[in-house]
């Protein structure tokens, strides 16, 4: 991937201090948005994940990372209600919201996007926003029937709608329905649609995954943005370069279980992010390996020759 | 020769008719389940069949006034799409699907066996349930209306009933699918899980959407038995079949599409088969018995619908720039 010249413009200002003493998988943040706690779930013998303990710190951007099949995305439905544990316990906001269903935990602030997006393809691009909002008095069924009681809302809405698809570039498609978005104007969407629930935490599986690379600098501006404009953001994301350019803090996760914390420069120097990715492979030539391992392998090492010549 | 004038006067006469209401009122129930909310509902009979037993029994067997026999129908169908709904509205979309086509085969067995004959009639049905209906009528007796649409005071209230019931439940389902509560639906159909990450209920709302539809089916079985005898029989299968073939043929995801749809097919299905029957009498189909002529009209809706499916699968009233995307 061409990450160069997809890098934000501007340096983005590290958010640091988020951690209390060592680095190391399950450290204790000064101010954690999310503690989770004993996570576990099996698909038949497979553990898909198995977290011991995890804090995602507040304010902050943390990336999630990890080769494929490491229960990123699996974690991801577990803290957001979409899938259920065999074990654990997680807060967030303070709050245990372990077995809440997962419409209730949006509506607590926690909104998540797709690895495969999810465009409502047939809803035209405004209409998937709106659907976005909370607390809509229009939705009620009987309420629906009488415009008079939400069209005041409805009105408030919409123009939150158009300045967020301004923002995010897609005005002029409002009208048009969502399936006639290109793949990454549909993460555009799903994310802008995700903002218009005013979340506290913005949890973004693979955002710039399939993204066209013209795009993919504005996604990393709007959710460096979402940090300045005091939302938490944790995101699965494979592009090294990304991750250490956007991120604060860093959790590595490989085989269900978090490997490594910490801080991206430092994180990516750790044994066990290089053996995570590699995994058992360690003495073979990087050539016969799966590509997209290589490609992460290629990435760490860039990263590190970066650092050198900077 | 075949007398052309009262081929297309009887054809005509399927505008207006109940059976013709009562199939675009069934059809606008499903155009919520399956058009806006994405719900596979196959048993549009069992809703239809407990809507007119509802009615029925109410009305002879406990000595109901008309409004509070419709109540109960209406009632019966809430509950009855509450109990198809509860378990099977989290599994994926085609355990509706058969949970429903089960239902409501169920339900018509239940009218038919001979266990319940005094309350059910069983195979031979119930009639005899107009009066209190009959007596509200506000229209003079006589004959009233020009050419084919020519009707006594009762058939006319009948009409009007059953096509006040479908502009009404047209103008609900006009106002909810431009409504918040309507994006939330159409946004089920899409992606459910999209809908759930957005802090929206859907269980719930897929159960609005299940009980609304299940309500104008009831509606529409009460219409449907108005102007008859309730037969069993008349809610087979091949009855949810039908509203589906208007369905697809006005438009799924439209308003107008069921009730157009319901004309259209009753309209040309009236007037292939009344032009079948004189052809095979004045000899043009001589490879053919009149019973087979009676057939041949199930043959052609079965094409029809084919045809439609293959070039224009968005319906009458359906958008074109849909078509784009179809799935
Ligand atoms: N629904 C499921 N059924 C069975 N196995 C699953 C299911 N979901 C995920 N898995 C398995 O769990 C592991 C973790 O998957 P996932 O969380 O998607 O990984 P990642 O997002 O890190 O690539 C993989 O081995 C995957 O095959
Ligand atoms: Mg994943």
């Amino acid at each position: 991937m061409s990450s160069n010249d997809a890098v934000p413009s501007s340096t983005p200002t590290k958010t640091s201090g988020l951690h209390i003493g060592e680095p190391a998988p399950g450290v204790k943040k000064v101010d954690p948005i999310i503690v989770a706690d004993h996570i576990k779930r099996s698909f038949g013998g497979l553990t898909a994940v198995d977290v011991e303990h995890l804090e995602i710190p507040r304010g902050a951007i943390t990336a999630l990372i990890g080769p494929n099949g490491a229960g990123k995305t699996t974690l991801f439905n577990l803290l957001t209600g979409f899938d259920k544990p065999d074990t654990g316990e997680w807060t967030f906001d303070g709050n245990s919201i372990a077995g809440v269903p997962a419409f209730k935990v949006a509506r607590r602030g926690q909104v998540r996007t797709f690895q495969l997006t999810k465009a409502l393809g047939l809803l035209t691009v405004l209409d998937n926003m709106k659907l976005g909002a909370k607390g809509q008095s229009g939705e009620s069924l009987t309420k629906a029937i009488f415009p008079w009681f939400w069209r005041k809302e409805e009105e408030e809405i919409e123009a939150r709608a158009l300045d967020l698809l301004a923002r995010f570039k897609l005005d002029a498609k409002k009208d048009d329905y969502a399936a006639s978005l290109s793949g990454g104007q549909r993460k555009l969407l799903e994310m802008a649609r995700a903002l218009m629930s005013e979340p506290t935490l913005v949890m973004l599986d693979e955002p710039m995954a399939g993204v066209n690379p013209a795009l993919t600098q504005s996604l990393l501006d709007h959710i460096l943005n979402l940090k300045t404009e005091g939302m938490t953001v944790l995101f699965v994301e494979h592009d090294m370069h990304m991750v250490r350019h956007i991120a604060d803090w860093v959790v590595v996760m490989a085989e269900g279980k978090v490997v490594a914390e910490g801080d991206p420069h430092e994180v990516m120097k750790n044994p066990a992010v290089i053996d995570a990715y590699l995994g058992s492979h360690h003495d073979e030539d990087l050539g016969e390996l799966d590509p997209s391992i290589t490609e992460a392998v290629k990435e760490l090492a860039d990263d590190d020759a970066d650092e050198i010549k900077h | 020769m075949i007398d052309w004038i009262q081929l297309l006067g009887n054809s005509a006469q399927q505008i207006l008719s109940p059976v013709t209401a009562a199939y675009a009122l069934a059809a606008l129930g499903l155009a919520i389940h399956f058009g806006y909310t994405g719900l596979l509902n196959f048993g549009q009979a069992g809703f239809m069949a407990l809507g007119a037993y509802g009615y029925g029994i109410s009305t002879l067997t406990f000595g109901f006034p008309w409004w509070a026999a419709l109540l109960v129908g209406v009632g019966v169908s809430i509950i009855f799409a509450l109990i198809l709904g509860v378990p099977t509205l989290r599994l994926r979309a085609d355990y509706l699907a058969i949970v429903t086509i089960a239902a409501a085969e169920i339900a018509r067995l239940f009218f038919t066996t001979n266990t319940f004959v005094q309350y059910t009639g069983s195979a031979n049905g119930l009639q005899g349930y107009k009066g209190s209906f009959e007596e509200v009528n506000p229209i003079p007796p006589g004959r009233y209306g020009f050419g084919p649409f020519t009707y006594n005071e009762y058939d006319w209230w009948v009409r009007i009933f059953g096509w006040g019931l479908v502009i009404i439940a047209a103008l609900i389902t006009w106002r909810l699918m431009k409504s918040p509560w309507g994006r939330v639906i159409k946004g089920i159909r899409e992606d459910e899980d999209a809908v759930r990450a957005l802090g929206k209920n859907v269980y719930f709302y897929k159960m609005q959407a299940l009980v609304l539809g299940g309500v104008f089916g009831s509606l529409a079985g009460m219409v449907f038995v108005l102007p008859r005898a309730i037969v069993p029989s008349n809610f087979q299968p091949t009855l949810t079949f039908f509203i589906y073939a208007i369905l697809l043929l006005g438009g799924a995801a439209t308003v107008l599409g069921p009730i157009v749809g319901a004309i259209v097919f009753w309209v040309a299905l009236s007037f292939f088969s009344g032009f079948v029957a004189r052809a095979v009498e004045v000899g043009w189909l001589p490879f053919m018995s009149t019973v087979q002529a009676g057939q041949l009209q199930f043959i052609l809706v079965g094409i029809v619908i084919m045809l439609l499916v293959i070039f224009r699968p968005q319906g009458m009233f359906g958008n074109k720039k849909e078509l784009a995307f179809v799935k």
